[in-house]
Parts: C-alpha cells; sequence; structure tokens
C-alpha cells in the first residue's frame, strides 16, 4: 500500500543561515526532495538607478562601489570605462597599469569568500573560511594603503585613477604576489581531495553547457560548464592584450568544477598580478577631464569580467552633468534564473550547497 | 558518488590543520592593541581649516549626497566672502572623499580617527567651531601629500609572512 | 509458595565483590563512588568545552575565548550562569511532561555509563562481569531522551529532526557493537576491569579495524562532525533542541559534551589500555589518553564538512556493518586457530586486512542516491 503523502510549501527565508544575503527560496518539498522552487528577492533594492540620474558622472562612482560590495574595484572599472567609451577620453599608461593590478588584486579577494562561504555551506565549521579570510586581510590592507577605506574604495575617476599608489605599495605587492601561490596550495591540501566534499559537491546541481548558453550565463558559472568564454579575451578591455594568461574551464558544471575554476582562477590572477608589476611605467595618473563632464549626446555599453560574472553599463547621455539613465547588467541576478533547474530533484541540503556555489551578492541582484 | 582516495585526502586536510596549530594566531588583542591604519584613510570626520577657506564652495557642489551646507556673505572691505556657515551632517555622508579632493585651497581633510561613535544623532552635525583641527581631530594624508608624509607607515598583516624561495 | 530468592541481599552488598584493601563496607565504596563520577563528569565536561572550544580556535589561526579568568578559563563557568538566568520557555501546546522529561531521560543514561568505567585497576562503582553488555544497553536510553524532545516541542520541524537522529542513532549502534565483541573476544571477558587488566598490548594495534569502526561510529552516535545534521545551521531546522531554553538547554548541551567524554573513556578503556602505563600514576594515564581521543575528536571537527542524510544511511548499512563482521569473523579465526601465535603476527595480519578492506570498499561502493527525477 503505497504511503500518502503531499508536497508542502517551506520558506527558506530571508533571514539566512548562510552568508549569501537577503534571499528567498520558496521551496516545495515533497519530504526531502525539492520538487519546485520560486526565488524572491527584492530586500535589498535601493534604487541606485534612479539615485544615479540625480548626481554628476563623478559622484555616480561612490554608488557604484555598493553595488557588489565585496568587488568595489571592478564595479569601478566598468563604469569609469563606460564613461571613457562614451566621451572619448585617453587614459594614460601608468593609469591603465594600475586599474589592471587592482582589478585583479579584487578578483583574488572575491573569490577568497566565494570558495570560503560554499565551503563553510558544505558543513566544514568555519575553518576554510577564516584561512582565506586572513589572505583577505592581506589584499585590504594594500587596498587600504591606496585608497583609504576598505570596502568601498571609490578609486577609480573618469580619465583614470584618483591617486598615484604610495611608495611602500609596491614592494608589499611583490610580497604578496610571492607568498600567495603558497597559500592557494594550502586551500587544495586542506579540502580539494577530500572524500566527503568530493561525496557532495560532486555531481550536484549541473548546469548543461546549451542551458547556460541559453540563459546568458557568465562568468565561473558559465566556464565551470566547459564554455570557454572570458570577455578579457574574448572582447579585451583596457590593455588586457598585453598579458599571458589561460583561461580555466570545467567539463560537467557541477558544484566541484565552480569550486576548482574558481580556485584556477585565483591562480591565473596571481600571474597576471606579476607581469603588471614587471611591466608598470612611471607617469602621471590621472588625463585633465572637467569637473562637471558632459559627454556628447548618444548611448553605450561598456562592460568588464567582473568576478561574478559579466558587468555591464548600459549608459545614455543627453550631454547634461548627470547621466540620463543608467541601467547595469548584473552578473548575479543573470546568472540566478538557473537556480531552479539546477536545484529541483535534489535535496534540502543540496539546495544551500547549489545556491553557495552560484556566489551572488545581493547588492548587485537588488541594485 | 564513491569514495575516491581512499581516505588520504582528509588525512591530508586533518595535517594541514594541525599545522595551523603551531602558528601565531593573527587576533589583535582590541582595544588594547591596535594597528596603525593606512595614511589615507577616510576616517569618520571632517577637519576643517578656516582660515584657508574662501567660501568658493566647491565641496558643496562635488558632494553626492549634498551633505555639505554653506551660507556666505559678501565682505566688502576686505574683498573677500566671508563664511557664515559650514555645516556638514557626518550622518548623512558617505565618506568618499570627493570633497576633499575638489577644494582648491586645500582647505579641507579628511579625518584619522575612526572611532567617532556619538550618543545622539544631533551631536553628528557639526558646525564651524565643531569642524576645526584639534588634538583629538587630527587630518589624513587623503588627497593632502603633504600631510601623508608625517603620519606613520600602516601595519601590514603581509610583514608576517615569510617568502620561501 | 515459593518466595522468589535471589541469592544476594542488602547485608550482603549485592554479591558485590570489593577490592581486598577498601576499609568500609558497601555503601561507603558507593558513595565514596558517586561522589568522584559526578564531581569527574561535570568537571571534566566543562574542561572539554573549554578545551574545544580555545582548541578549535587555535586550528583556525585565531585565539579562543580569553576574557573570562585567566586565559578564559572561567567561560565554561559564565556559559552555565548565562544559560540559567534565561527565561524557561515551554510550547503551549506541546506536550508538557514530555517536554519536560526529555533533557532528563537524555542525561540520565549517559551519567550511568561511568558506573563501570575503571579508573584504576578495582576501582570503579560497580565491577559488573557484563560490564559491555551495560555500557550497550544504557547508552541506547538517550535516544529515547532525544525523540522524547522532538515530540514535546509541538513543532514538525523538530519531530523531523529527531526522527532523523533517531535513524542515524540506531543505525550506527549495530557496527559499533560488533567491533566491541571483536574486542571481547579477544580479552575473554565482558567485564571492563578485566578488559584492561589483559590488555598488556594495546587493542588498537590488535584491532585496528574494530577502532575504525567503533571510533567513526561512535561519533555518529553522538552528533558530531561529520555526521551532526542536527546541530547545521544550513539546515532549515535547528533540531530537537529548538524549542529549548534555559537550563534544559544546559543540560541538552551538557548530554553533547558528556556524551563525549563517554565515548573517549570508553575508547580508551576498550582500545588504548585504560589506565596502564609506565611511570605516572594510573588515573593520570587515564586523564591524558580520555583527552587525547577527545583532542582526536575536535580536531575532526574543525578539519572535515558533513555529509548528507542519505549518505550518512548508506554509509553505515553499506560500509561500516560489513566491515565490523568481517573484523568479527577474523578476529574468531584469529582466537580460535592462532591462540599461541605472537602477537605481532598478528598485527602485521591484522592491518594488511584493514588496508586490503578499505582500499575495497572505496573502489567499488556508491554512497547515497542522486537526483530524484521529478
Amino acid at each position: 500500500m503505497a504511503l500518502k503523502t503531499e508536497p508542502f510549501v517551506v520558506n527558506i527565508g530571508p533571514a539566512h543561515p548562510s552568508t549569501h544575503g537577503v534571499f528567498r527560496m520558496r521551496t516545495t518539498l515533497d519530504g526531502e526532495v525539492i520538487v519546485d522552487m520560486e526565488p524572491v528577492f527584492g530586500y535589498l533594492h535601493r534604487g541606485i538607478e534612479k539615485l544615479a540620474e540625480e548626481r554628476t558622472y563623478t559622484g555616480v562612482i561612490p554608488l557604484t562601489d555598493r553595488l557588489d560590495y565585496l568587488a568595489s574595484m571592478s564595479n569601478n572599472l566598468a563604469y569609469v570605462l563606460a564613461v571613457e567609451k562614451l566621451a572619448e577620453i585617453p587614459v594614460p599608461g601608468r593609469a591603465e597599469y594600475l586599474r589592471v593590478i587592482m582589478a585583479e588584486l579584487q578578483r583574488i579577494a572575491s573569490h577568497l569568500i566565494a570558495v570560503g562561504a560554499f565551503l563553510n555551506d558544505c558543513g566544514a565549521f568555519m575553518t576554510p573560511i577564516l584561512y582565506m579570510l586572513r589572505e583577505r586581510e592581506k589584499i585590504l590592507d594594500l587596498f587600504e594603503m591606496v585608497s583609504g577605506q576598505r570596502l568601498t574604495y571609490n578609486y577609480m575617476r573618469v580619465g583614470g585613477v584618483s591617486q598615484d599608489v604610495p611608495e611602500e605599495f609596491i614592494p608589499a605587492l611583490g610580497k604578496f604576489v610571492k607568498v600567495m601561490p603558497g597559500f592557494i596550495d594550502e586551500y587544495d591540501q586542506l579540502l580539494a581531495e577530500n572524500e566527503i566534499l568530493l561525496a557532495r559537491a560532486k555531481g550536484v546541481g549541473i548546469l548543461p553547457k546549451e542551458l547556460a548558453i541559453n540563459i546568458s550565463a557568465s562568468g565561473p558559472v558559465l566556464r565551470a560548464s566547459g564554455v570557454k568564454w572570458d570577455i578579457r579575451k574574448a572582447d579585451p578591455y583596457s590593455i588586457y592584450d598585453r598579458f599571458e594568461f589561460d583561461i580555466p574551464t570545467g567539463t560537467v558544471g557541477d558544484c566541484y568544477d565552480r569550486y576548482r575554476v574558481r580556485i584556477q582562477e585565483m591562480r591565473q590572477s596571481v600571474r597576471i598580478l606579476k607581469q603588471a608589476l614587471e611591466q608598470l611605467p612611471q607617469g602621471e595618473v590621472r588625463s585633465d577631464v572637467p569637473h562637471l563632464l558632459r559627454p556628447p549626446v548618444g548611448e553605450v555599453y561598456g562592460h568588464i569580467e567582473a568576478p561574478k560574472g559579466e558587468l555591464g553599463f548600459c549608459l545614455v547621455s543627453d550631454n547634461s552633468i548627470a547621466p540620463y539613465r543608467f541601467h547595469i547588467r548584473a552578473p548575479s541576478l543573470i546568472n540566478l534564473t538557473a537556480l531552479r533547474d539546477m536545484i529541483v530533484g535534489w535535496k534540502v541540503a543540496d539546495a544551500i550547497i547549489i545556491f553557495g556555489s552560484i556566489d551572488i551578492c545581493m547588492g548587485e541582484v537588488d541594485r | 558518488m564513491r569514495f575516491e582516495r581512499y581516505g588520504i585526502g582528509i588525512a591530508k586536510g586533518m595535517a594541514l590543520t594541525l599545522k595551523h596549530l603551531f602558528r601565531r594566531p593573527i587576533t589583535t588583542q582590541y582595544p588594547e592593541e591596535r594597528l596603525v591604519t593606512s595614511r589615507r584613510i577616510r576616517g569618520n570626520e571632517l577637519v576643517w581649516d578656516k582660515e584657508k577657506c574662501t567660501g568658493c564652495a566647491t565641496c558643496a557642489k562635488s558632494c553626492p549626497q549634498g551633505t555639505i551646507q554653506i551660507v556666505t556673505s559678501v565682505s566688502a572691505e576686505e574683498n573677500k566672502y566671508v563664511v557664515e556657515k559650514f555645516e556638514v551632517d557626518t550622518g548623512y555622508c558617505i565618506f568618499c572623499g570627493l570633497c576633499v579632493e575638489a577644494c582648491p585651497y586645500e582647505a579641507l581633510f579628511m579625518g584619522y580617527a575612526y572611532e567617532r561613535a556619538k550618543y545622539r544623532r544631533g551631536e553628528l552635525i557639526l558646525s564651524k567651531e565643531g569642524l576645526l583641527e584639534s588634538d583629538e581631530r587630527k587630518p589624513s594624508g587623503y588627497a593632502r601629500p603633504k600631510i601623508e608624509v608625517t603620519l606613520p607607515r600602516q601595519t601590514l598583516l603581509l610583514d608576517r609572512d615569510k617568502v620561501r624561495k | 509458595m515459593t518466595v522468589f530468592d535471589p541469592g544476594f541481599s542488602p547485608s550482603s552488598g549485592y554479591g558485590q565483590t570489593l577490592p581486598p584493601d577498601w576499609p568500609g563496607g558497601f555503601w561507603l565504596h558507593w558513595g565514596v563512588f558517586v561522589v568522584i563520577i559526578l564531581v569527574f563528569v561535570l568537571a571534566m565536561v566543562m574542561g572539554f568545552i573549554y578545551l574545544e572550544r580555545r582548541g578549535i580556535g587555535r586550528f583556525q589561526v585565531r585565539l579562543g575565548p580569553n576574557r573570562v579568568g585567566p586565559f578564559g578559563v572561567l567561560q565554561p563557568v559564565a556559559d552555565a550562569i548565562k544559560v540559567l538566568l534565561k527565561e524557561d520557555i515551554i510550547p503551549a501546546k506541546g506536550d508538557k511532561w514530555v517536554h519536560w522529561l526529555a533533557p532528563v531521560v537524555a542525561f540520565v543514561p549517559v551519567v550511568m555509563l561511568f558506573a563501570v568505567v575503571p579508573f584504576q585497576d578495582g576501582a570503579l562503582l560497580a565491577d559488573l562481569n557484563i560490564g559491555i553488555l551495560y555500557v550497550v544497553a544504557i547508552s541506547s536510553i538517550s535516544v529515547v531522551g532525544i525523540f522524547m524532545a522532538g515530540w514535546g516541542s509541538n513543532n514538525k520541524f523538530s519531530l523531523l529532526g529527531a526522527m532523523r537522529t533517531v535513524a542515524q542513532e540506531v543505525s550506527y549502534e549495530i557496527p559499533l557493537v560488533l567491533s566491541i565483541l571483536g574486542v571481547v573476544l579477544i580479552a575473554g571477558s565482558l567485564s571492563l576491569n578485566d578488559i584492561v587488566k589483559v590488555q598488556s598490548i594495546p587493542f588498537i594495534l590488535l584491532q585496528p579495524l574494530g577502532f575504525l569502526v567503533y571510533f567513526i561510529g561512535a561519533c555518529a552516535e553522538i552528533n558530531r562532525t561529520p555526521f551532526d545534521l542536527l546541530e547545521a545551521d544550513s539546515e532549515i531546522v535547528a533540531g530537537f533542541h529548538t524549542e529549548y531554553s534555559g537550563m534544559k538547554f544546559a543540560l541538552f548541551y551538557l548530554v553533547e559534551y558528556a556524551e563525549a567524554l563517554a565515548i573517549s573513556a570508553i575508547i580508551t578503556t576498550l582500545f588504548l589500555g585504560g589506565w596502564r602505563g609506565p611511570v605516572l600514576p594510573p588515573f593520570l594515564w587515564f586523564l591524558i589518553k580520555v583527552v587525547g581521543v577527545f583532542f582526536l575528536i575536535f580536531w575532526i571537527r574543525s578539519t572535515i564538512p558533513r555529509v548528507r542524510v542519505d549518505q550518512l544511511m548508506a554509509f553505515a548499512w553499506k560500509c561500516l556493518l560489513p566491515l565490523a563482521l568481517i573484523n568479527l569473523l577474523i578476529t574468531g579465526v584469529e582466537v580460535l586457530v592462532l591462540p599461541e601465535a605472537l602477537p605481532w603476527t598478528i598485527i602485521f595480519v591484522n592491518l594488511a586486512i584493514m588496508a586490503v578492506l578499505i582500499a575495497l570498499w572505496s573502489k567499488f561502493f556508491q554512497l547515497g542516491g542522486g537526483r530524484v527525477e521529478v
């Protein structure tokens, strides 16, 4: 005689025990298995796109800091590149190299938190995330030396960066580049071959290649599904065509592949940093841009490879001191649309892991 | 979902954790020990120099939030503006530093201290005398290279690492 | 009509044999050891809480608690005081008596376990000649306490969590008991005191597979990582102790550490040689070994992630149970066929068999289900 069961709806509610912000999943459970999921977000909406219409082009930069607050330098860079593309402003050489250095350091810092939070969700009782936060502290010390703050840097400006780096930055960065690969090897030793992690993350939450391309996923989520697409190589911006680096890809597209892709990307970022340090020229760091900038009338879309995916800014200008319309293509939101297909059929504990492996930041999703 | 490594993966992880048992912890016992912050720190306050300020209000125009309020009147004998009201609402400020960068006479500085919490929201609104430089309100070196070189160097966590050949 | 005559009475000390150099009568022996056991359990549990928090802190490159008292030693006392001062919340529609009794039913068996653990030669509360059987029987009762906690909370997620825990604990009991039987076969007696007296070579060398199975099973019994689904904060429930606060929650917390202490004590007695050791007094050796086993337990906790619930059950039934059975078979064969063989031969043979078995099981067994088609 078969048991009569009926599915019931459970809120994996906005106040998460895991670390990813205010996101609500209304899941329909049948026993322990998830049969349906509906994401509800918007708890962190602050109206950034509307606020930007009332600030000058330079005054928008502190706002973009707060989008993906774990990777502020990348957000600044994307916005500033879009404005420079629209107004056709040249950037001096030293500023380009400093921008690349900051963006790659930021990529390492963001991936450290992503991997650490993923391993914490798997249940490893905070040990991996504390080790990775120690390395992130070193990067945040470097950023504090340059810009004065640890989270919202406000460092890039239209036409360069805001100030030159102090003299102790270059030796400190050289030391960081030498010790970081040793620490990445330590992370591998800690949990990369752990049998329990393999049992929990291999084959779980597979995102097939066609589905990833169809929903326009980007970043490590896309690369782990087997698609070799990185904007730094496909549509190079700034001076990325002068550096040599590989693009790590996965094969299957499960949680374990996403985790491995992020670790490999950290190694590639250290490689880019080494080359940028060697090639850094002298010069000025900011070109002469009027304070109240009035770009010509037009529309532009500027995009970069942010740590979480493709971050794009669509900017419409009508020759006034404030942007007319300012739309942000947030990578976390677009990657999140695949969540339902990845989660259905797995159990509740897997749902948390799969959600953690996409690596979203609610500041971007809700804007 | 098979055990592929015969338990060796778990053993390697545990060896690494054991190695960490013998490293010095990285905790700093605040408030007894404090780290030296960066020389360019955008601390929780603004410091104003009354002598150099001419009342041009470039800072107020460049602030994205509109937290600086300036009211000036004209003084015909000295042929300059007299600043009557210079008020900053520190509760509304986001400490981005755009005002400090914009000031053409170097009359505005970011603060160096970061422990500036107050008990009342009204105490966060600072005006002319409250903004002056004093022993507790030191300026930081953000966008002010002359002050930056006088401040002490930052403590870096990187200094504890040893570079292996 | 015959009166049932058990053959012993209170005046003859219930047939207990006291150690020959014991001064007083039976009741003095009983009283002294009850006091010793209670003080030991409470003091060691506090010490374990402190050790674990400092130890895990050092593993994670940070300090543990160090503000309360010199080196933070009074931290468990501060925790106890905090917990005592909290409001005791009882769910309105829950079953009041079951809710009240559950922590008691969970805590008392764990303390009663220490009645048969030898602290020194002959220094135990009751030298039962069925010592290990008593241990196994008593430790199953605290499972009932956990289920009562889940039922009395009137919370369907607590009930689900409690049922999961009951399934976990019941499944892991079987390999546990089978691995104990291996030790009993070699020692030839069920009494814990005799098992320790026989161990001129610690049984961990003679029974490596048994030790491994018992250790993993014990970690699962006491709900420790990697099997701590109930305390997991990535689950949507907080487990069977969601609805508890105040002193009842403190009792559940104590149960967790007291069970860890009990498991360490039993492992020390069965596998590591109890109180045997060269120079120091035996009681000190016992303490050192207990703390060593606990160190291993929380070292594992700080490193390894958690398993999922279906992987947990598959691990017990498909991996540990066959291994425990094969261990029992091989031990039986060795005891019968090679009773006079040199101990070193047996050690090498056992280690080799363990390595082969682990390699075989790792290669061929699949744990847990995959994705369910919806």
